[in-house]
C-alpha cells in the first residue's frame, strides 16, 4: 500500500539526511570485526573455520543497534502518537517500519561483508551470500521491528531489547552460520537449501506473529 | 470443607502419593544402568523436568494468546504463574543435565540439541518474566509479556530444528532403549511431576489472586481517605 | 453507515479508563454538539490527557461507551481517525525533515486531495509560508506547535481535540495561538480542549468543565461566568484551598 511506502520513504529520507544509524552502526560492525581478528589471532585455517561466526556476531549486534534506533527516532516529539493517530490499520505502521529497518540493514551488511571477506582473505565472489543475508535480515527486522516497538517506552530499553531479541534469532543466526561456511567453502547449493528452508519458514512465521501481534504492543 | 479447598486437599494429597511413589520407584525399584552406573538415575528427574516444563510454556503460550483476546486479568495470572514454574523447572534442567554429563562425558556441559535448547528456553523466559518488571505498569507488563509468550513459543521448534540439524555431526545418545522397569519408573516421575506442576501452579495463582485483591482493597481504602 | 441518530460530534456515556488497578477516568459523561467549543481544566493528574488519548483513539477505553462524528469508536476507530485533528503539547513533527515534507508525509497518510495546493494552504494560515523548506529542527517552539496545527487541520477534520496546546509557549506565542484557534473555531469545527489557562476558557470556549480525579466535577457555561468566578468554581471544584 501506498501508505506503507510513505512511512518507508520517510524513514530513509530521515536516515540520509542525519546518516545516524548508517554510520555509527557500520563503524560499530567493522570494529567487531577487528577486534576478533585480534581475540582469535592464529592461522589462516583456523580463522576460516570461525569466520562465517564472527561475520554474524558482528551483524547481529550491529542489527540490534539499527533496530533500537528505528523506533527510539518516534518517541521524539511523540511522533509514535502521531503515527497512531493517522487512519490506518496498525499493521500498516509494522510494516513501513519493517521495511525501511529491512533496507538500512541490507544497506549497510553491503559495506561491511565485502570489508569482511577483504580482512579475512575469503573469496569475494560469493553470491550465495547475497541471499543469505537477505533471508538473516528479513529474520532479524520481523521480530526486531515488533520487540523494538515494545521496549521503546520502557526501563532498561537499551538492554531489554538484545534480552529479548537474542534468543528468539538463535535459529536464524545458527542457519546464517552454517549457510555461510557452506557458501564460503564453495560447496553445492544443495547443501545449504536446508538451511535456507529454516530462514524462509522463520521469516514467514514471524512476519505474520509479529504483524499481528503490533497492534497489542504499540495501543494501550 | 467447600469445593475449592477440597479440590486443593485432592491435588497435595494425590502430589505428596505420587511424588513418594515415584522416589521410591527411582532409588530402589528401577535397576542401575549398566554403562552410566548410578548417576543415571537423574534420568527420572531431569527428562520430566524438561517435559514438564515444555507444558508450562505451553500454558504459557494458550494463556497469552487469551489474555490478549479476552482482555481478562485470570488469563494473564495463569501465564505468569506458569512462567515462573516453567524458569524454575527449566533451570533445574540446566543443572541437572551437567551433574548428569560430569561423570558419564567428562565435560560438564555438551551443546547437544535438547540441552542446548533448553538453555535458549530458559533466556527466552527470562525475558518474559523480566519485561513484566521493566514495562513500568501491571497492565502494560502484562501485554508486553503476553506478546512475548506467544512468540517464545512458537519459536521453539524452530529453535530445536536449526540446533538439531547443526549438531548432526556428535549426538551423543541420551535416551537409549529403556527396559521395562526403567519405562515404568520414567512414567511415574512424569505422572509425579506433572501433578506437582499443577499444585505449584494453584498455590501460585491464588497467592497472586490474593495480592490482587490487597492492593485493590488498598487502593480503596487510599480513596476512602481523600473523599 | 453513520450512526448519527444524536446529532452529537462528541459523546462519552460512563467513560472509564484504567491503567492496571489505577482509574484514570471515572465514569465521565460529556456530550459536545457540532460547532461547540467546550473546555476543560483540571489540574495535572486529573485525566485531561487520558480523556483526549482515549477520544483520539491512542488508548482503549475500560468501560463505558464513546462516540465521535457518530462513529463507536470500539467498532470504527479507523474512520474516527480521519475525522479528528489533534493537538498536544507534542507535536509530532519529525525534526530531520522540513515543514513540507512533515506535511507532505501526514497528507499521504491521510489520503489529502489535491495535497501540494493544500499544504500551502494550510501554511499560508499558520503564517509559517517563508520557512516551509526549513528543517523543524530549527523552528522555534511556538512555530513548531503552529506547524503542529497545521499537520491537524490539514485532512480538514470536523472535530479538533486540543491538549494544552499552550505549554512551553511564550506570550507572543500564545496570543498568535489564541487567533489561529479563533479563526479554526469560528469556521463551525467542534473543538474539545485541555488547558490551563483559565482566560482561554472564557474568550475561547462556550462551556467550560473542570475535571477532577478521572470525574467531570463541574460544568458551565461560559458566558454566565467572569474571570474571578471561574477561578473560585475552579478551586472549590478540585480540592484546592481557596
Amino acid at each position: 500500500m501506498s501508505k506503507v511506502f510513505a512511512i518507508v520513504w520517510k524513514d530513509i529520507l530521515s536516515e540520509l539526511r542525519t546518516r545516524e544509524i548508517v554510520v555509527s552502526v557500520l563503524v560499530f560492525a567493522i570494529l567487531i570485526i577487528v577486534i576478533f581478528n585480534f581475540a582469535f589471532d592464529s592461522g589462516k585455517d583456523a580463522i576460516g573455520l570461525v569466520a562465517p561466526g564472527i561475520l554474524w556476531v558482528a551483524l547481529t549486534f550491529a542489527g540490534v543497534l539499527s533496530l533500537n534506533r528505528t523506533f527510539a527516532m518516534e518517541r521524539e516529539k511523540g511522533c509514535l502518537e502521531g503515527l497512531m493517530l493517522c487512519p490506518v490499520s496498525r499493521d500498516v505502521l509494522y510494516w513501513g517500519k519493517m521495511i525501511a529497518s529491512f533496507i538500512l540493514m541490507l544497506a549497510i551488511e553491503i559495506i561491511v561483508t565485502p570489508i569482511f571477506l577483504v580482512l579475512y582473505d575469503l573469496p569475494l565472489f560469493v553470491p550465495e551470500l547475497i541471499l543469505i543475508t537477505t533471508l538473516t535480515t528479513l529474520g532479524f527486522v520481523s521480530v526486531g521491528t515488533l520487540f523494538s516497538a515494545l521496549t521503546v517506552n520502557i526501563r532498561a530499553r537499551d538492554i531489554m531489547l538484545p534480552i529479548l531479541f537474542f534468543p528468539i534469532v538463535v535459529p536464524v543466526i545458527i542457519a546464517a552460520v552454517e549457510a555461510t561456511q557452506i557458501a564460503l567453502d564453495g560447496k553445492p547449493f544443495s547443501d545449504m537449501a536446508s538451511w535456507l528452508q529454516i530462514m524462509g519458514a522463520f521469516d514467514a512465521i514471524f512476519l505474520v506473529i509479529s504483524a499481528f501481534t503490533f497492534e497489542f504492543v504499540i495501543e494501550e | 470443607m467447600n469445593r475449592s479447598a477440597l479440590r486443593d486437599n485432592i491435588l497435595w494429597g494425590l502430589s505428596f502419593a505420587l511424588m513418594m511413589a515415584a522416589l521410591c520407584l527411582i532409588f530402589l525399584y528401577a535397576p542401575t544402568e549398566r554403562e552410566m552406573g548410578e548417576i543415571q538415575r537423574i534420568f527420572y528427574f531431569h527428562v520430566p523436568l524438561a517435559w514438564i516444563a515444555f507444558l508450562a510454556f505451553f500454558v504459557v503460550f494458550a494463556g497469552s494468546i487469551l489474555h490478549l483476546w479476552k482482555r481478562e486479568r485470570k488469563w494473564d495470572v495463569l501465564a505468569h504463574a506458569s512462567g515462573e514454574i516453567g524458569v524454575i523447572f527449566t533451570t533445574l534442567v540446566l543443572i541437572t543435565g551437567p551433574i548428569w554429563a560430569r561423570p558419564v562425558w567428562g565435560t560438564w556441559w555438551i551443546w547437544e540439541p535438547r540441552l542446548t535448547a533448553s538453555l535458549v528456553l530458559w533466556f527466552t523466559y527470562i525475558a518474559y518474566l523480566l519485561i513484566r518488571s521493566y514495562a513500568g505498569e501491571e497492565s502494560k507488563g502484562a501485554r508486553f509479556a503476553a506478546v512475548v509468550g506467544i512468540v517464545g513459543f512458537i519459536n521453539v521448534p524452530i529453535v530445536y530444528l536449526s540446533i538439531h540439524l547443526g549438531r548432526t555431526l556428535h549426538p551423543p545418545e541420551l535416551v537409549s532403549d529403556l527396559a521395562g522397569s526403567m519405562l515404568l519408573t520414567l512414567l511415574v516421575s512424569v505422572a509425579a511431576f506433572t501433578v506437582f506442576y499443577m499444585l505449584l501452579l494453584r498455590w501460585s495463582i491464588s497467592i497472586k489472586n490474593l495480592s490482587d485483591r490487597a492492593r485493590e482493597l488498598k487502593r480503596l481504602l487510599e480513596e476512602e481517605e481523600v473523599i | 453507515m453513520i450512526e448519527n441518530n444524536s446529532g452529537f460530534m462528541i459523546e462519552a456515556y460512563g467513560l472509564a479508563k484504567l491503567f492496571g488497578s489505577h482509574a484514570a477516568l471515572r465514569s465521565v459523561d460529556l456530550k459536545v454538539g457540532k460547532g461547540e467549543c467546550v473546555a476543560i481544566l483540571g489540574p495535572n493528574g486529573a485525566g485531561k490527557t487520558t480523556l483526549i488519548k482515549v477520544l483520539a483513539t491512542l488508548a482503549k477505553t475500560s468501560g463505558g461507551k464513546v462516540r465521535l462524528a457518530g462513529f463507536d469508536i470500539a467498532k470504527n476507530a479507523v474512520q474516527i481517525r480521519r475525522q479528528i485533528g489533534v493537538v498536544s503539547h507534542q507535536t509530532f513533527l519529525y525534526d530531520n525533515l522540513t515543514a513540507y515534507e512533515n506535511l507532505k508525509f501526514y497528507g499521504k497518510m491521510y489520503d489529502v486531495p489535491d495535497l501540494e495546493e493544500r499544504i500551502f494552504e494550510v501554511i499560508e494560515q499558520v503564517r509559517l509560508t517563508t520557512r516551509i523548506h526549513d528543517l523543524v529542527r530549527v523552528f522555534s517552539r511556538g512555530m513548531q506547535q503552529r506547524l503542529s496545527i497545521a499537520r491537524a487541520i490539514l485532512h480538514d477534520p470536523p472535530i479538533l481535540l486540543l491538549d494544552e496546546p499552550e505549554t512551553g509557549l511564550d506570550q507572543r506565542s500564545t496570543a498568535m495561538l489564541s487567533e489561529l484557534l479563533k479563526k479554526l473555531i469560528a469556521g463551525n469545527r467542534t473543538v474539545l480542549m485541555t488547558t490551563h489557562n483559565l482566560e482561554w476558557c472564557l474568550e475561547l470556549g462556550n462551556r467550560v468543565m473542570v475535571l477532577d480525579r478521572g470525574r467531570i466535577t463541574y460544568e458551565e457555561t461560559g458566558h454566565n461566568l467572569g474571570l474571578v468566578e471561574l477561578r473560585e468554581n475552579y478551586n472549590r471544584h478540585t480540592g484546592v484551598a481557596s
